[in-house]
């Protein structure tokens, strides 16, 4: 039954929506809120557990666990200093070949094109495998050995990966300029590479950001994969610490430690990612 | 109708030009002649080639048969020095294309200081004189988000100017704005026509196109159907296509 003379919805008088939603900043305070809470709801009940399953009842789950946190927290700043280096080794290659991606000269486009594809829709452990049995254990530069220890291996192994992503970053920030920025460059007589460098990527410079931090909180939580291929990080000593205890009631506890190390740093890079998003999309 | 200016030699010649994207022939064989101190306007309805002529002449879109010299220049050669011809035309389009992440007076300053390599206080003291020309002096550190379209207009067209060019090609540059600041754009125009720099205006306003032009191109379907001085044009149009389009925009 049609009630009204028209059911054409921009007919039919305005109603402003309900206003339900958290507006601003209330949504995203509620939400980091409600999964810290959680976080350590779960963690004091995780701690509780192990107390009274203990057989026989030793020393208490939270001294056990104070004991072992100092070490924890130094492998994981190992884990935070490895995502350091592989994501800056990874920006300053991703960006050449990102730029490379978008070159006139076709043979160069497409190997940058190639790798890219190729390094992005790769496994990360295998790439990582790779690098630690491929690259030599050392070099011999005219004459001189230098070591190549396994920590920069694996550093080369996360680094391909991320270089790959940032290379799609940096053609997708490259090719969101309209066109329109490329064809007064060119009428103005700027060349490419001027083109490039003062015109085009200094707008898509904005755009890369949020991206880049997206990976690189993603390349952090990949660091513990270092672990697999025998190298002391976060994840390592946390395991070591549990066959040392010897106590299996800890694991959840113990592991829940390292999560929440790992989710306090990436946390924060996520939610200055949304608002970075937010913002440039306002000014856009 | 009489010109205003002393005329003087061809600057940009288009002779016999075709211009064809896939199977769609834009350009027909197009010729015109545009002599130093000239205003030409070329009207005509959307789709009929007008812009891509102008993009032709400046080398942005490559010419499939013809000849177009800018300068002496020769622009269909595959040897040609483009960025030696950009430097010699300028152009403003109709969306102005400013360069957001620069401020008013960087805008003007950028080309001449980066690709002509003059001197940064000589070229800093020139773009606040074109500024100023456009009567824009008051915006000189405004970013072009915070300007209004007609304002844009008037920065795109002192960065042009920034560079000397020999001839101005404006291409529907009042499309995107408002009556009020077409006016102030406009005016601009017919200024920098009345100083005697060379101007080839793609423009639906035919009331400005009467008053400013020297000569009045009239194009449709990729073909030049009739040129003349707007009087002539304006007034007495011998071809049926053009007064039946004069009729419609009038």
């Amino acid at each position: 039954m049609r009630v009204s003379a028209t059911d054409l919805p921009v007919l039919l008088p305005y109603r402003a929506p309900a206003a339900i939603a958290p507006s601003g900043l209330a949504a995203p305070m509620l939400l980091g809120g409600g999964t810290l809470a959680c976080f350590a709801i779960l963690f004091g009940a995780s701690l509780a557990l192990a107390q009274v399953t203990a057989r026989p009842a030793g020393e208490s789950a939270a001294t056990v666990l104070l004991r072992w946190a100092p070490l924890i927290f130094q492998g994981f700043l190992f884990n935070i200093l490895i995502s350091f280096l592989s994501m800056a080794l990874g920006t300053v290659v991703g960006v050449l070949v990102g730029i490379a991606q978008v070159s006139v000269v076709a043979p160069v486009r497409r190997t940058a094109w190639g790798l890219t594809q190729f390094f992005r829709n790769a496994p990360w452990l295998v790439l990582l495998f790779y690098a630690m049995f491929l690259l030599p254990f050392e070099f011999n530069v005219l004459g001189l050995t230098i070591a190549f220890p396994a920590w920069i291996k694996a550093i080369i192994g996360l680094a391909l990966p991320v270089a790959a992503n940032v290379s799609e970053i940096v053609r997708g920030g490259i090719r969101s300029i309209p066109s329109g920025q490329w064809e007064s460059a060119e009428s103005l007589a700027f060349n490419r590479r001027q083109t490039m460098w003062m015109i085009i990527l200094p707008q898509a410079f904005k755009r890369m950001i949020p991206p880049w931090m997206n990976l690189y909180a993603i390349l952090t939580m990949a660091t513990t994969l270092i672990s697999v291929v025998g190298i002391q990080d976060g994840l390592t000593i946390t395991r070591a610490a549990l066959v040392a205890e010897s106590r299996p009631e800890l694991m959840i506890p113990m592991y829940l430690l390292l999560l929440l190390m790992f989710f306090a740093y990436c946390y924060p890079i996520a939610r200055a990612t949304l608002s970075l998003e937010r913002r440039f999309n306002v000014k856009a | 109708m009489a010109s205003r200016h002393q005329l003087g030699e061809p600057v940009v010649v288009v002779a016999g030009v075709e211009k064809a994207f896939g199977a769609l022939r834009v350009l027909k064989d197009v010729a015109l002649t545009v002599r130093r101190g000239e205003t030409v306007c070329i009207i005509g309805p959307s789709g009929s080639g007008k812009s891509t002529l102008l993009r032709c002449i400046n080398a942005l879109v490559p010419i499939s048969r013809g000849s177009i010299t800018v300068a002496g220049r020769e622009v269909n050669d595959p040897a040609l020095d483009k960025l030696a011809l950009r430097r010699d035309v300028g152009i403003v389009f109709q969306q102005y294309n400013l360069f957001p992440h620069k401020n008013a007076l960087q805008n003007v300053m950028m080309a001449p200081l980066h690709v002509l390599k003059q001197d940064k206080a000589e070229v800093e003291a020139r773009a606040r004189m074109l500024l100023a020309k456009v009567g824009l002096s008051d915006k000189l550190a405004t970013y072009p988000g915070e300007l209004s379209g007609g304002q844009q207009q008037r920065v795109a067209i002192a960065r042009s100017l920034a560079m000397n060019p020999k001839v101005m090609l404006f291409d529907e540059v009042t499309a995107a704005l408002d009556p009020e600041t077409k006016k102030e754009v406009l005016v601009t125009i017919q200024d920098l026509a009345a100083e005697g720099m060379t101007c080839i205006l793609v423009t639906h306003e035919m009331g400005f196109a009467r008053e400013v032009a020297d000569h009045v191109y009239f194009t449709d379907g990729g073909v030049i159907v009739e040129h003349g001085p707007p009087g002539d044009l304006f007034g007495a149009a011998r071809e049926e296509r053009t007064r039946a389009f004069l009729d419609k925009v009038l």
